[in-house]
């Protein structure tokens, strides 16, 4: 797997007035983990949503590997097919899942590899239960979405990703709708895909996960982006007053 | 006095007359489930022309009684110098106004499917056709067939406003059998009889395909 890098460059994205991203930089290191936090509302989201162009930005830049994503120059938007080609190979977790509920597990993952990378099903089923079996689901592949725990779903998902053999993997909020005691198992596939050298952009308010396995930590509020930095600057010594007020809230919020 | 013998006799021509009620029905709704498609996808088109043209049609097949839809297009073609049977124009009159119902039952159940699942499909690298026919579609149908079967249950009731044009489907054939016999409770009753099993039939096959479907 080749590591991949991302640059965002002065984005800028609005919904109608509101302004959700302000003027947003942030590098991606290839092979690095990418821990996004900040109070919610704050635009993680939507940035995360903006490097695979499911957002659309509306000035700025997102280039993966130097390429630019949803434009061919700035204003002139680049065709569905070059935007589907970039797609391919970024992988996206979604805080829901968003299993196709009528597949199997073993469906859902061979689905990409049938419709967008062309594999013959024998060979995208082989390479989808490898998968399957990666993220620990090799007892169950023929079930459908509705007989798995939520934990069991997402590990499908990141299977199902992680099967396109992506650059770089989004996840956005992976375990936000998860029973606390399914966390772990999801964090667990995580932990190792970033012990591989996978390029990896995290939303998320596991603190923890952050601490321990981010390579750099961004904090934003309000649409902009207040620091980036190691997770021990952002984490055990913010200087921005933003940082300081949001990590107490969550101390509060965690502590009893 | 209810008769036993009339009412068990006049089964006999109401179920042969039933064979128009089942074929202007379902060949009513297969016609509607086309037209639906068609009117469903022009409202969920990105052409705003597609989308009023969609708009109208509804509203205005929804809006005036299938009765007096029938009768319009009945007595407009010959007009217009268009020369079909009533059999043809009683078909095509039912299936356009099912398909406005259906266009919306299938308009609603692609509404309802939360937007993530085509995201997750776009995410992947999938084209617009792949995330309509692998994606939304086999779930919309699905999601849609409990609805899909109430309509075709309201078609066989509706299929005896057809009589009007003069088609011998059960309703006629029960009015006529009903002024030579003179006993038209019996016959009447008959009726309700086939119309009841017909929908009971349907209604036992909705939950097959429901339960066979579900997920």
């Amino acid at each position: 797997m080749q590591a991949s890098s991302v640059e965002i460059r002065k984005v800028n994205k609005f919904y109608g007035p509101f302004h959700a991203l302000k003027d947003v930089d942030l590098n991606i290191l290839p092979g690095k983990v990418t821990c996004l936090i900040g109070p919610s509302g704050s635009g993680k989201s939507t940035l995360l949503r903006c490097v695979n162009f499911l957002e659309e930005y509306d000035s700025g830049e997102v280039r993966i590997d130097g390429q630019l994503i949803g434009y061919d120059a700035p204003g002139k938007k680049m065709s569905g097919r070059k935007l589907r080609e970039m797609r391919r190979s970024i992988g996206m977790v979604f805080q829901q899942f968003n299993l196709w509920p009528h597949m199997t597990a073993l469906e859902n993952v061979a689905e990409g590899l049938i419709r967008v990378r062309g594999l013959p099903k024998a060979e995208a089923q082989e390479r989808a239960s490898a998968a399957l079996t990666k993220v620990g689901l090799a007892d169950k592949m023929q079930n459908h979405p509705s007989r798995l725990s939520g934990g069991q779903q997402q590990r499908v998902a990141i299977a199902r990703a992680i099967a396109m053999e992506p650059r770089l993997m989004l996840f956005d909020e992976p375990t936000s709708a998860l029973d606390p005691e399914l966390v772990g198992e999801v964090l667990n596939v995580m932990k190792t895909l970033a012990s591989e050298g996978m390029t990896m952009v995290v939303v998320t308010h596991e603190m923890g996960f952050a601490a321990h396995v981010a390579d750099q930590v961004a904090f934003m509020e309000k649409g902009e982006l207040v620091g980036c930095d190691t997770p021990s600057r952002i984490l055990h010594q913010p200087d921005d007053p933003r940082i300081q007020s949001f990590l107490r809230t969550y101390h509060e919020r965690n502590s009893f | 006095m209810f008769s036993l013998p009339v009412f068990l006799e006049s089964f006999g021509p109401l179920i042969w007359a039933a064979r128009y009620t089942l074929l202007i029905s379902f060949l009513g709704i297969g016609l509607g489930l086309v037209i639906g498609a068609l009117i469903c996808a022009a409202r969920l088109s990105p052409y705003i022309a597609l989308r009023r043209f969609a708009a109208v049609w509804v509203s205005f097949l929804r809006g005036v009684p299938l009765l007096v839809q029938l009768l319009v297009f009945y007595y407009t073609l010959p007009v217009i110098g268009i020369d079909v049977p009533a059999f043809v124009a009683a078909v095509v009159t039912v299936g356009i106004c099912a398909s406005a119902y259906i266009s919306e039952i299938w308009r609603g159940a692609i509404a309802a499917l939360p937007k993530g699942q085509s995201e997750a499909a776009t995410a992947i690298g999938m084209g617009p056709r792949d995330i309509w026919t692998r994606v939304i579609l086999p779930q919309a149908v699905t999601m849609s067939l409990p609805a899909l079967i109430n309509e075709l249950i309201l078609l066989v009731k509706a299929s005896s406003l057809v009589s009007v044009v003069g088609i011998l489907e059960i309703t006629r054939a029960s009015q006529a059998q009903a002024a030579t016999t003179f006993r038209p409770l019996e016959v009447y009753i008959a009726a309700a009889c086939i119309y009841l099993a017909i929908n009971l039939c349907l209604a036992v096959l909705g939950r097959y395909l429901e339960h066979r479907t579900a997920v």
